[in-house]
């Protein structure tokens, strides 16, 4: 099957200052997103996986190569692509609904409804009106993807998008997003630490390198949703993937 | 009755220095110093005269007028300051010097520049309440978590939104702390102003208590009816801290 390519990152490298000269983060790395593909990157902490999604998000530039985006050279973040990161960035000074509103041009005459009917979409109806510190961690992260979905985007960048939530919640919300993607379907992107994670929502899971990171191994996950990571399948997938990561674990 | 046990040890204290007060007075029978009966029957006095009311109105406007230009100033300059560098690397220093001057010390300026009226004691309001008010936006702006500007630029919103949803409402916390460091300067200034070079407000009414006929009674009132106005002015400032949209800064 053909897919079109969404992102297609090319040679990226990039290197901070350090006291002992460069700190190369990313050395020579080259992939590609098919559109509507869910890739995740997993990779041990500190490798750089920040680095390289403030690059992909056109946050950050690189040293060298670059970011495509539909073919074109990605030159600095638009909200084709929105980013949500662990800390989240739902602005505290503006209710559930003036967050929702916020992406949206002033000129569109269904920046209301638009607010609302995303503001359902994560369950969040009834708390429009609230401020974000009266919101529990899980309902600041729906408010945060809805406002991301509010301005229809093609591509989300998540990065670790649920670690500072509970376990529970953590489920909850990654369920949450199956369901949501399964309506509109998005290009995502997905850093994370955590491989379970990662196999219960990705199609493709690239593995990275200790810094500077490179890609060390790719895996397709084959598994049709709804998908339960208890499977030995998943599990297996699991194994190999941790392998990957320098931790040996007994097959199941 | 939450209130009342959380405010009974402090009136317990008030009760007992006043008991002191009043015991020191009488034990030393000083035929100067008034006891606690005689500064209320003082204040009771100027009260039905009316000259009470006329001094805590020339203080009140006075304060008024030179915090409220000292806002007007500071806040556009300090937002200024915070955002563009270079304004910042420009008029820093400056301010820097200014600032440790007591307002004290530019008393005889203000009379040679601004005369005996009322635009003398407005002015040293000013440059008072001016300089922690514009220090404090700039911090204010300075300290903008760098994910907040970030969410703004992902979502390509225009200037004048960023500066209204964002930049502003998040250094509202500490413009608001400035406002309230402003004001409790200003009602410290004003009062030594009033006792140089005027002819109305407490600061006056407290040296003019004492040049006409040693009327320490009348002093105590002054000082006392200080700190009252003083603690209702902060009073005032505080609930800004109560809006709904800066709580967030105040809530952790």
């Amino acid at each position: 099957m053909f897919i079109k390519t969404k992102i297609e990152v090319k040679n990226v490298r990039k290197s901070f200052p350090s006291d002992q000269g460069r700190l190369d983060v990313i050395a020579d790395l080259d992939f590609k997103v098919g559109d509507g593909e869910f890739v995740a990157i997993v990779g041990p902490s500190g490798c750089g996986k920040t680095t390289l999604m403030n690059i992909i998000g056109g946050f950050l530039a690189a040293d060298s190569g670059g970011v495509h985006v539909d073919g074109a050279l990605r030159e600095g973040p638009n909200r084709k692509g929105v980013l949500i990161t662990q800390q989240g960035s739902v602005f505290p000074w503006l209710t559930v609904r003036q967050n929702l509103l916020f992406g949206l041009d002033e000129q569109n005459p269904e920046r209301e409804s638009l607010a609302q009917q995303y503001a359902e979409l994560v369950g969040l109806q009834g708390f429009e009106n609230n401020y974000p510190h009266e919101l529990s961690g899980g309902m600041l992260k729906r408010c945060e993807i809805a406002r991301a979905l509010v301005v229809k985007p093609e591509i989300l960048y998540m990065d670790e998008p649920f670690s500072a939530l509970d376990a529970l919640m953590s489920l909850r919300m990654q369920n949450e997003l199956l369901r949501i993607l399964a309506r509109e379907r998005h290009t995502v992107m997905l850093i994370t630490h955590d491989v379970e994670e990662a196999i219960h929502l990705a199609d493709r899971i690239l593995v990275l390198s200790p810094r500077p990171a490179r890609i060390q191994a790719s895996f397709d996950v084959p598994f049709p949703h709804p998908r339960r990571v208890s499977s030995p399948e998943a599990q297996a997938l699991r194994v190999a993937i941790l392998k990957e990561l320098g931790v040996e674990l007994a097959a199941a | 009755m939450k209130w009342v046990r959380q405010a009974l040890p402090s009136l317990v204290v008030l009760a007992v220095v006043v008991t002191l007060w009043w015991a020191v007075v009488a034990l030393t029978h000083s035929v100067i110093f008034p006891t606690p009966l005689q500064v209320v029957q003082g204040t009771l006095e100027l009260a039905r005269d009316g000259t009470l009311w006329e001094h805590i109105g020339a203080s009140l406007f006075r304060v008024a007028a030179g915090f409220g230009l000292a806002v007007l100033f500071a806040i556009p300059l300090g937002l200024w300051m915070g955002w563009v560098h270079g304004a910042f690397v420009t008029l820093n220093p400056l301010f820097q010097i200014l600032r440790p001057i007591s307002p004290i010390a530019w008393i005889p300026i203000a009379i040679l520049w601004f005369g005996v009226g009322n635009a003398s004691p407005i002015y040293l309001i000013f440059i008072a309440s001016v300089f922690p008010m514009i220090v404090q936006t700039t911090a204010g702006v300075h300290t903008i978590e760098k994910r907040y500007l970030r969410a703004a630029e992902n979502f390509g919103v225009t200037r004048q939104k960023l500066f209204l949803q964002v930049v502003f409402p998040a250094a509202l916390p500490q413009i608001i702390t400035g406002m309230r460091i402003g004001l409790g300067v200003a009602w410290l200034v004003v009062v030594a102003a009033e006792m140089i070079a005027l002819h109305s407000g407490l600061g006056y009414m407290i040296i003019d208590s004492r040049n006409a006929g040693n009327r320490y009674d009348l002093v105590v009132a002054g000082m006392i009816i200080i700190g009252l106005i003083g603690l209702a002015l902060d009073g005032i400032m505080r609930l800004l801290e109560n809006m709904k949209n800066v709580r967030w800064r105040y809530v952790h």
